[in-house]
């Protein structure tokens, strides 16, 4: 027992000295790993091109397939109908085609490629500190999980903002969670597919002059080929006129485009997104006072805002470098706060890379709310050993038992929100089979699945040197005086798994 | 302990908690605690943070001098995301060039956003670093918060750790 101690001691004593003689701390962390920028870890599913130029879904089929109708389908009234138009009547009529053309292929391409508008994720601080918010708010409710809403007034209508488990933040109004992408989106219009990506605050004007110029496209094309086979069909005979024009392309799209174009129009309009049209959020038969309190009061200012206002920038930063030396603060608070003090101490003692990792994946899990926050404990408490808390070993060992009983508690959040989190996928389906005949499949992500949440494993190479310490620790106790910091640790552990 | 207190021997200055300079309070200085201001949706979906004053700050910093940064960022804020004459002009001769023209140019949103980061940088070192505070660029937060980070002096928070030890000591 007092070897592996000194042994312990001894690994810090001799982490101390290297931390000494190394020169600034930076360096020999960033010597290791060269500078990536933030799109390489972004957590949303999307994609990203040019080095974090361009940002896509992940499901970019569809997008590929818009763009080859299009350049077909101009390609061949090109081609075909041009040359005996031009001659025929003006030449006037393959240089509006033209430019129209590239006007479309132009808001398709700024729409697709660039960022709707995502909002970051919390960092670790401020999950934290929201976290405790609501704990403070809701008390200690028991074990259910409290719905995490937050009720405001705008404008004199009441809007509830909802908790997004999976970005850690209260979404500001008007924004929604993408499932699709995995990403909250402010002012949320819809995932479209045959776009590739999300329409948001940042695409919405894009997206809107992209329809609108391709029904006035397809509207040309049609009238065109139809006037080709008309003044064909007085020379040669209908079928035969027929057989030389694209037609039949043209014809089905026209119809959903225009419809669309018209109901954005509306949506323009009155201010709304699909998301709250779909809803009827804002339709007088949910009451009489209910008003949408977004609109400016008529028409042109309501169009003029969403076209013509000013464009915000992207939050996401996609071609930043990532700084790895952001100080953070030390972690959490139900019931362990007295560890505060020493895991700040722990950063500094340690071998930097070991600590920092370990850190930081301690503040992680402490603000993801489930099982692998009660493994990353013995991290935390072992290191406090160094500073004479002899304490943590007893504390880790209770740590069984509430392990095994978290997975029941992992449900939870999903049937929490699930009232609130069903909206969004429902949303999104019958825009899909109303405008663009296509159904996506859904899932659910506002709770938090096995991908997002750290997992034990993973933090056992960074952790070893402090597991091995907690192993040899574990029967070095003295039982009776642990109790109350026992009974602390147990709360604590019994509000997590609450939350 | 020994070991903790050999530890901060090197790093720990041993002055008193005057942080003079940024430099000064990022070196010296170990983070305490952090406040995040929240945003303010009274008046729908335009970026304004709230001017409630935190009471982890009534220690720190007067409370008139915190309205008035949070005021000005408010400020700042309404006047990028005017809707008005002048984004008019810029919305229309940007979708006339096909939004080449940010090529050349930047938006009226940018231009502010370099302002209220001049400003912040500004505040930091004549108000904020002095108190042992730091505000971080709301953009740097998804424009979500106001971060504002409490430090304290190495030393202080050398004895506060070291009181910690003690009390585990004392449990054992």
């Amino acid at each position: 027992m007092h070897l592996g101690v000194s042994e312990s001691m001894r690994e810090c004593e001799y982490s101390q000295i290297s931390t000494r003689s190394s020169t600034p701390m930076e360096t020999p962390y960033k010597k290791r790993t060269p500078k990536k920028r933030k799109w390489e870890s972004f957590p949303g599913r999307n994609k990203f091109f040019c080095d974090g130029r361009i940002m896509m879904a992940k499901q970019t089929g569809v997008f590929y397939l818009t763009l080859v109708l299009i350049l077909l389908t101009c390609g061949l009234f090109f081609t075909f109908d041009c040359p005996f138009l031009a001659l025929q009547l003006t030449p006037v009529i393959p240089v509006i085609g033209g430019v129209l053309f590239i006007f479309v292929l132009g808001t398709l391409l700024r729409t697709s490629f660039s960022d709707p508008g995502v909002l970051p994720r919390a960092s670790p601080d401020e999950a934290a500190d929201l976290e405790r918010q609501i704990d403070v708010a809701n008390g200690s409710t028991g074990y259910r999980p409290p719905p995490r809403t937050k009720e405001i007034v705008i404008n004199g209508q009441t809007v509830k903002l909802k908790y997004c488990f999976t970005c850690k933040i209260f979404r500001p109004p008007r924004a929604s969670h993408c499932s699709l992408c995995d990403n909250c989106v402010e002012r949320f219009d819809h995932h479209c597919p045959w776009v590739g990506n999300c329409v948001g605050r940042r695409n919405y004007r894009f997206f809107y002059m992209f329809i609108v110029s391709l029904s006035f496209l397809t509207i040309f094309i049609f009238a065109f080929v139809i006037t080709h086979i008309i003044l064909r069909s007085h020379r040669s005979g209908f079928l035969n006129a027929l057989k030389d024009s694209p037609v039949v392309v043209c014809f089905f799209s026209v119809w959903s485009i225009v419809g669309l174009s018209g109901f954005h129009t509306y949506l323009i309009s009155s201010n709304q997104t699909t998301n709250e049209d779909i809803k009827g959020s804002w339709s007088s038969k949910k009451g009489k006072d209910n008003y949408n309190p977004y609109s400016h009061g008529n028409i042109f200012a309501n169009c003029c805002a969403a076209l013509c206002g000013p464009l915000p920038p992207s939050l996401i930063d996609r071609r930043g470098f990532i700084q790895s030396d952001t100080p953070q603060l030390a972690p959490p608070t139900n019931g362990i706060t007295m560890y505060g003090a020493t895991q700040s101490q722990q950063s500094h003692m340690c071998d930097q890379d070991q600590c920092i990792q370990s850190t930081k994946f301690v503040l992680q899990a402490a603000t993801t709310p489930l099982l692998q926050q009660h493994s990353s404990e013995p991290v935390i408490l072992t290191a406090s050993h160094e500073n004479g808390g002899t304490l943590p070993g007893r504390a880790s060992l209770v740590l069984g038992g509430p392990c095994t009983s978290l997975p029941l508690g992992q449900p939870t959040p999903p049937t929490s929100t699930s009232s609130l989190s069903c909206h969004e996928p429902a949303d999104m389906l019958p825009i899909h089979g109303h405008s663009h005949g296509l159904q996506e499949p859904v899932a659910h992500h506002h709770y938090l699945t096995p991908e997002e949440v750290p997992s034990p494993p993973g933090m056992l190479p960074c952790g070893s040197p402090m597991g091995h310490n907690h192993t040899i620790q574990a029967g070095f106790y003295d039982p009776a005086s642990q109790d109350s910091l026992h009974e602390d640790s147990v709360r604590g552990l019994v509000k997590l798994s609450s939350v | 302990m020994n070991m903790g207190n050999a530890l901060y021997l090197p790093t720990c200055l041993c002055d008193p908690p005057q942080f003079h300079n940024l430099q000064e309070l990022r070196h010296s200085a170990s983070l305490a605690n952090k406040v995040f201001i929240q945003r303010d949706y009274s008046e729908g979906t335009t970026c304004r943070f709230q001017t409630k004053f935190p009471s982890e700050l009534e220690s720190r910093i007067e409370k008139t001098l915190f309205e008035d940064t949070v005021k000005t960022l408010n400020n700042y804020y309404a006047e990028a995301e005017k809707i008005g004459g002048q984004s008019y002009l810029e919305g229309c001769l940007a979708c006339t060039t096909a939004y080449l023209i940010f090529l050349c140019m930047e938006t009226r949103y940018e231009k502010v956003l370099k302002k209220i980061a001049k400003y912040i940088q500004e505040q930091n070192e004549k108000i904020y670093a002095p108190r042992g505070l730091l505000i971080t660029d709301p953009i740097e937060r998804g424009m979500r918060v106001i971060e504002i980070s409490i430090y304290e002096d190495r030393s202080s928070s050398g004895s506060s750790s070291g009181s910690s030890s003690v009390s585990s000591s004392t449990a054992r």
